[in-house]
């Protein structure tokens, strides 16, 4: 027997529901609005001399080509000390680590570690980095409070993946014979390597996006340098560049080319992320 | 000759007692099974004897060991080279992430042989041991992942044959297998025990009195009676194994 809505209710359940699809439209359309609108103002300005030069005071043309070599420098020195260090954090705990207090009090720092906010990393990278160590405002002070931002994420990620690998691999591979780091290099991590390379997108994504940390101490010249000596000078990101065009010299046109550039990267990284996870489930369901 | 021999082996989780003064002696190159109800102490008892319960925080152990003439437990033991002497196959497959060759060749590669020739020659021959070649001799680069359950069980067995082990120690290997891939391996244990001393672990009665020389009944973290398989089975001298190999509890 089906019971009778009452009329009312009906209402309220139309209502309702004319509530959720709004939300959607409206979350839909924002997103659209705003990647067209970026794309739009931004695309056309994108040009071969923009891409491929560097910003001529004498003939008034501006080029991003140092930005984007600074970017790929700072993604590079950021990932390269930031791994080994994260991961190997990670393995320490999950693997070695026999005092649950202390793994936790860990987990519990890093956790509260990448909820503060970037200003307060560039503000101690500042007087850590460029003025304590002496490295100057450059690539460098700039990629190392990166590393100390990305730490706790790599570190998760890693030890995330590090939890899935089943113990029944560990254990047939002791009952082999096989020495404790023999395990965890042949069996272990090789499992939960898409772990690693998620973190490892995830940082990327956090490195494009960042800003306030790197105006502290990585500066903002346009300067078209080596690996080596890019690390050693002072050097604007993609993002910073954004914000120094777009709030100092007010070049609009200039800063929506970058921020489509910027977009365009976003997805790909999140697609790349999307990617990774797929690949794991099917190698852990397997 | 006896190969391993236990003496007054306790073993505590924790404040648990899981393994209550233990006697027992295993001979070379004979099958030995371990019966009785889920959780006396049979898995425990089996992994105590590759050392792999050291891996296990809170657990405590007294009593000895004996292998080859050695305390297992002494100091100068090492432990990597008894696993490698003693070793195991669990009850759920686990095959590592790799090709089946891999797989095979781990063991022998953590040894430190190196040699392509002589790691081929070690697959192959672990791989007929554990009568699979003919099945996986096409797709050895494959994973091993992709096999059945029943030919990934037969593959975990051809690891552990691959480093030549004295023994081989065998938790429940068929209780998650189809009767054919049952019947497969309970042949192969029976192959493989003039060059092997192996030791099951079973919840079939059927398959201890099909395959095993002696049989030892667990109760409770003790062991109530070591005989014969036929003896166990026919005509037991304690009660209550009787009735548990007729069934009557557990
Ligand atoms: N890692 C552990 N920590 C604490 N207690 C454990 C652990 N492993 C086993 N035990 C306990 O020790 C006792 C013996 O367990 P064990 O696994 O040896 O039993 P079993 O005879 O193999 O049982 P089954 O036939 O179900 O496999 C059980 O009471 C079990 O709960
Ligand atoms: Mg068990």
């Amino acid at each position: 027997m089906i019971e009778r809505i009452s009329g009312t209710r009906r209402t309220w359940c139309t209502v309702m529901k004319a509530l959720c699809y709004l939300s959607l439209i409206l979350v839909t359309a924002l997103t659209a609005f705003m990647i067209l609108y970026v794309l739009f103002r931004g695309v056309p300005h994108i040009t071969p001399q923009l891409l491929f030069t560097k910003p001529s005071t004498l003939r008034h043309t501006i080029g991003i080509l140092p930005d984007i070599l600074n970017t790929i420098y700072i993604v590079i020195a950021t990932l390269v000390v930031v791994l080994p260090i994260g991961v190997g954090a990670a393995i320490y705990l999950n693997e070695y680590a026999t005092n649950r207090k202390i793994v936790e009090l860990i987990e519990f720092a890093a956790e509260t570690l990448s909820g503060i906010p970037s200003i307060i990393y560039g503000l101690v990278g500042m007087l850590v980095f460029v003025q304590f160590c002496s490295l100057g405002t450059s690539l460098m002070a700039g990629a190392l409070t990166l590393v100390i931002m990305n730490l706790p994420t790599i570190m998760r990620t890693t030890q995330e993946s590090l939890k899935t690998v089943p113990e029944s691999y560990r254990e047939g591979a002791f009952a082999l014979g096989a020495g404790k780091w023999r395990v965890i290099r042949t069996v272990v991590l090789p499992t939960c390597v898409n772990g690693i390379v998620t973190g490892c997108i995830l940082s990327i994504g956090r490195i494009l996006s960042e800003s306030a940390a790197l105006l502290f101490t990585a500066g903002f010249a346009h300067n078209i340098n080596g690996f080596i000596d890019g690390l050693g000078s002072a050097g604007a990101t993609l993002t910073v560049a954004l914000y120094v065009y777009a709030s100092e010299r007010g070049e609009f046109d200039i800063a929506f080319a970058i921020a489509s550039i910027l977009m365009v990267l976003t997805v790909i990284i999140n697609l790349l992320t999307g990617y990774m996870g797929r690949l794991m489930k099917r190698r852990n369901g397997q | 000759m006896t190969i391993i021999e236990t003496k007054d082996l306790d073993l505590w989780y924790g404040s648990m007692q899981a393994l209550k003064k233990i006697n027992l002696s295993m001979e070379e190159k004979s099958i030995t099974a371990l019966i009785g109800p889920s959780g006396c102490g049979k898995s425990t008892f089996l992994r105590t004897l590759n050392r792999m319960n050291d891996l296990v925080p809170g657990v405590r152990i007294e009593g000895q060991v004996i292998y080859n003439g050695e305390d297992i437990f002494s100091p100068k033991v090492d432990v990597n080279g008894l696993r490698y002497e003693v070793g195991m196959v669990f009850q759920k497959p686990n095959p590592f992430m790799m090709s089946i060759y891999d797989n095979i060749a781990y063991g022998p590669r953590t040894h430190g042989i190196k040699s392509k020739v002589k790691l081929d020659e070690i697959v192959e021959k672990a791989l007929v041991d554990a009568s699979l070649f003919d099945e996986v001799k096409d797709r050895l680069r494959k994973s091993a992942l992709g096999l059945s359950g029943g030919q990934q069980q037969r593959l975990c067995i051809a690891r552990a044959l691959a480093v030549q082990p004295k023994v081989l120690l065998m938790d429940e290997p068929t209780s998650a297998l189809d009767p054919i891939s049952t019947a497969k391996i309970e042949e192969l244990a029976m192959s493989l025990c003039d060059r092997y001393t192996i030791i099951i672990v079973t919840h079939n009665m059927q398959q201890a009195l099909r395959i095993a020389h002696k049989t030892a009944f667990f109760l409770l973290g003790e062991v109530i009676e070591y005989d014969t398989t036929e003896r166990i089975f026919s005509n037991p001298s304690d009660s209550r194994t009787e009735d548990y190999v007729t069934g009557r509890f557990g």
